[in-house]
């Protein structure tokens, strides 16, 4: 086990490594210095970037002062708001956008699963049809295009839901519909498929010819083995879900990180793409890293095959 | 002696794409209390199927008993709900599989398997079935039972988790107890370990078993008679000494005759050809296409049984008076 | 095959002595014991043509093909200019899918549209196979050592969010429909490789390919020959399946603004654009782009789905 976890650790470290080397590459490589452009009109905070990034300074040393601020957690201010810092705007946007995450991946979870058990344990019968039916619609319709067809319908023109911003409840649920929609239908598909492969299990027909009762097989037999792929893809969805954020913070207006991002992008504010870039992946691996640790922990084989666990 | 089980006229089918599958089509046998039925055939004949019905875990759908009686202890499992028919798995009758390895749930520790089946039906406590778990680990032949209990399947080599298998289908003591070819995914020095190992519960609790194989090595060593199956039906039974010297149907011969012994000589004969569609089975015998015998009635009337003695009996036409002559006259050819 | 059917009065007794003779061996009986036998790819076929779902999407994706061909050449009106007098114009005779925000028309837009979008998806599907391959037949044909670097080269590519390196390379380089693409296809082949190397690896140790090995032929031809027909489904699959995430990825990226922009049509571009219409009503500016990307999407999946099932050897009866 705990080799297995030093493996994932090393990759992950090695992964966030990557990543921050080449935000700094391609930052580099933007022609002309990113901080000349017309949007930073402002001359003192251009000398505080320059100085700040080291712009004088030979390419190596600039990479290692770089990773040196990031290990210390100093992304510098921003262009576009002189009297801020980017970790001034993480730390604003960032609990929103968490929010938002953590309850879509609830509501998916939980749906998703849901509906994968219905259909799978009435396999090739109407449930199962009308699961798997909408399970490729929400597949197949883009979040945010979902986003802007439940504004359309329940805000506008029926006024259920609040149109936009993060206030109450109430402004949570469209967001949260149409960033949920895909991930669950995944969820969904995934739980089904592999719960119709293990309740064709040997050890299934055992559980059975025990006389156990078909809930506990289900839940003590079936469930827990089919639930594991399920956890290995938690962490790549929940990837999917932040940065489909972005979008969706951006139609909702919730000034959640993906907008602060979007912005940045919009206005070529470099020190928050770079600063927003790498807190945002290094918080997904982290997630990644998290998940593959959890499903070590599930699912026992792990710990003596870890040769074979890829 | 008494008759534990009783299967009359078992008729069982599965509903596919490609139409149904007919795939018991009428099966006679019984089981007396205390002995070994072996019930031999190539893959395909029914006879996993058959022994999945006894125990009604048949898929349905697809799969559907449509005819027959399976009375055990006087009781006609067919009929009954199953509610009541999940009181008597485990605890009566109980059930092991061909795969040791994949039979056990992976994720759960073998204690936790093992006494699941006891806490299901019995109200005892932890300490209770824990002291029974490490019981049957003992009898199974398990070394460091107390140690072990704590572990995963993947811990255990195939041998010793078929013996865990074992364990769990006898934790409930039942009376009757069904090995779905127990030894056919084992390396054969520990096929003999695990057949000893049933002689020796059998011994130690007199439990009744039906066995399912298609490796005459295994009849050979622990059954006390033989039910040979083809195409969904029952062709000949008979005791293990009458169905190895005396084999009267020409496919048991025939299955005698390829299988490697040392005190022959000559090649082995294998049965030519394959076993027929059971979409749509012969109305005859359907070994007839196969049959160096075969005579124009075998295709048209499937034969009644004849007894040979009080326990042997065998569904031929060869065994008709008016055969012997065409046996005869090939004789000659 | 022949039954002949036997009258159910004949018994025990009443059967005639006359068969009770050696039975004709029935030339053909030997013949029909093997049942016919279908090529792997016939079969296939013959199970997706079965399953409606799937065809329906085959025959929305030839539709499409052909309109995002012919769609722009067929309309009168321009994809990229449009009248400003003629803003917002509801479906009629003469805009049929009605016209947006700049007087342009949507339903040459819709067209012009899908040509990028196909354009994508199947760039996308096309680069990320042939890199797939590469790597993966490499890493699963080789085994140990060399195996075990590209994997971890595939877990570390793996492990960064895409759409933030696709975001970044956009910003480096610049929006165009060529960065689009390759921003897709830096992190996107990773999958289509853990594919290929998964089947590489099963079917390199069945017997054919060791007889093969043993006659000394070439590794390259091994590999072209032996393997990669072997494991063309799941390949053909994940092709399949990854043309819609790459559809929805250009999408997205067009709608925040970062891949096709304005005037320039792309269904991100034209829902993006009709983000203010839907409050004041011009439902079609949203509706159209949004209907055939969904319905692009959903067909694409459905066929995926269908191929997965057709092509998976352990549902062959």
């Amino acid at each position: 086990m705990l080799k297995y976890i030093l493996k994932k650790l090393l990759i992950m470290l090695f992964t966030l490594w990557i990543i921050i080397t080449l935000t700094f590459v391609l930052m580099v490589s933007v022609p002309g210095s990113p901080f000349n452009s017309e949007s930073s009109s402002n001359e003192i905070v251009q000398q505080n970037l320059e100085k700040h990034y080291n712009l004088d300074k030979p390419m190596h040393i600039q990479y290692l002062l770089y990773l040196k601020s990031v290990v210390t957690f100093d992304f510098g201010p921003s262009i576009k708001q002189p009297n801020q810092t980017v970790n001034d705007l993480l730390g604003r946007g960032f609990p929103i956008s968490a929010e938002l995450g953590i309850v879509t991946i609830i509501v998916a979870l939980i749906s998703g699963i849901t509906l994968g058990i219905l259909a799978a344990l009435r396999h090739n019968r109407i449930i199962d049809y009308a699961a798997m039916a909408i399970a490729v619609l929400g597949i197949s319709i883009p979040n945010f295009i979902l986003a802007t067809l439940l504004i359309q319908q329940l805000s506008v023109n029926w006024g259920i839901f609040p149109v936009a911003t993060w206030k109450s409840w109430s402004h949570m649920v469209l967001p949260v519909l149409a960033l949920a929609t895909g991930p669950m239908a995944i969820i969904a598909r995934l739980t089904r498929s592999t719960m119709l492969e293990v309740l064709t299990q040997d050890y299934i027909k055992m559980a059975r010819a025990k006389g156990l009762a078909p809930w506990k097989i289900i839940v003590k037999h079936a469930l827990r083995n089919a639930l594991m792929p399920v956890v290995t893809i938690m962490g790549t969805l929940f990837v999917g879900i932040m940065t489909g954020s972005f979008v969706i913070e951006q139609i909702f207006a919730i000034p959640g990180m993906g907008k602060y991002f979007v912005e940045s992008i919009n206005h070529r504010d470099f020190p928050v793409i770079m600063g927003t870039t790498v807190f945002y992946s290094s918080f997904l691996i982290i997630m990644l890293f998290l998940v593959d640790i959890a499903y070590g922990i599930l699912d026992p084989r792990i710990k003596v095959n870890n040769k074979e666990g890829d | 002696m008494e008759k534990i089980l009783e299967v009359t006229d078992l008729h069982v089918t599965f509903a596919t794409y490609g139409g149904t599958v007919q795939a018991v089509r009428g099966v006679d046998f019984h089981l007396n209390k205390g002995e070994t039925l072996a019930i031999v055939g190539e893959s395909g004949c029914g006879k996993s199927v058959t022994v999945n019905a006894i125990m009604r875990l048949i898929p349905n759908p697809p799969g559907r008993i449509t005819n027959g009686k399976i009375l055990f202890k006087g009781q006609d499992l067919t009929k009954l709900k199953e509610k009541k028919m999940r009181s008597i798995r485990g605890v009566d009758i109980s059930m092991i599989f061909q795969d040791p390895m994949t039979a056990l749930n992976p994720t759960l520790t073998i204690g936790n398997q093992l006494m699941e089946g006891l806490k299901q039906h019995h109200d005892v406590t932890d300490k209770e079935a824990k002291r029974r778990a490490l019981e049957m680990l003992d009898l199974v032949g398990i070394p460091n039972p107390e140690e072990r209990l704590k572990q995963y399947p993947h811990q255990f080599s195939g041998g010793m988790r078929q013996r865990i298998v074992i364990a769990i289908a006898l934790i409930c003591e039942p009376e009757l107890l069904i090995a779905d070819e127990p030894t056919t995914a084992l390396d054969v020095t520990i096929q003999a370990q695990i057949l000893e190992l049933f002689e020796r519960i059998q011994e130690v609790t007199g439990v009744s078993i039906i066995l399912i194989t298609h490796d005459l090595g295994v009849v050979a060593k622990i059954a006390d008679r033989v039910a040979v199956m083809y195409a969904g039906k029952i062709i000949e039974t008979g005791m293990k000494r009458e169905i190895f010297y005396r084999p009267q149907h020409p496919y048991t011969k025939g299955l005698l005759e390829s299988v490697p012994r040392l005190d022959t000589k000559g090649k082995l004969q294998p049965i030519e050809g394959t076993p027929p569609d059971l979409f749509s089975p012969p109305t005859g015998c359907p070994f007839t296409a196969r049959c160096p015998f075969a005579m124009e009635v075998c295709d048209k009337v499937y034969p009644e049984s004849t007894a040979m003695s009080d326990s042997h009996t065998v569904n031929c036409w060869l065994q008709d008076e008016r055969a012997k002559k065409v046996l005869a006259t090939m004789a000659t050819n | 095959m022949e039954i002949k059917q036997v009258p159910p009065q004949v018994t025990k007794e009443n059967i005639p002595d006359e068969w009770f003779t050696p039975r004709e061996k029935n030339k053909n009986e030997q013949e029909r014991l093997a049942r016919p036998s279908l090529s792997y790819w016939k079969d296939a076929w013959r199970r997706l043509s079965k399953n409606y779902l799937a065809m329906s999407g085959l025959v929305f994706i030839v539709i499409l093909i052909f309109m995002a061909i012919f769609g722009p050449i067929l309309s009168p009106y321009e994809a990229s200019t449009g009248v400003l007098s003629m803003q917002y114009q509801p479906p009629s005779a003469e805009h049929w899918f009605g016209t947006d925000n700049a007087g342009r028309d949507v339903f040459t837009r819709t067209w012009e549209g899908a040509r990028i979008s196909l354009f994508v998806g199947f760039m996308a599907a096309l680069i990320d196979v042939t890199i797939g391959i590469i790597w993966g037949g490499i890493s699963g044909y080789k085994g140990g050592r060399t195996d075990n670097v590209m994997m971890r080269i595939i877990e570390i590519l793996y492990g960064i969010p895409y759409l933030l390196v696709v975001i970044l390379l956009l910003v480096v380089l610049g929006p165009s429909l060529m960065t689009i693409i390759i921003a897709l296809t830096v992190t996107g082949w990773v999958g289509m490789a853990r594919i290929v190397r998964g089947q590489v690896m099963q079917i390199k140790n069945y017997e054919y390919i060791l007889a093969s090995k043993a006659f000394g032929t070439k590794t390259s031809r091994i590999i072209r020959r032996g393997l990669l027909p072997n494991s063309m489904g799941p390949i053909i699959v994940q092709m399949t399946l990854t043309v819609p995430s790459a559809i929805f990825a250009e999408a997205f990226l067009s709608f925040i603004g970062l891949g096709i922009s304005s005037p320039n049509a792309s269904w991100g571009v034209m829902a993006n654009d009709s983000l203010g219409a839907i409050l004041s009503g011009n439902w079609w500016t949203l509706f159209f782009p949004a209907f055939f990307i969904s319905l692009t999407m959903f067909a694409f999946n459905v066929l995926g789905d269908g191929l997965q099932d057709a092509l998976d050897p352990k549902l062959r009866k």
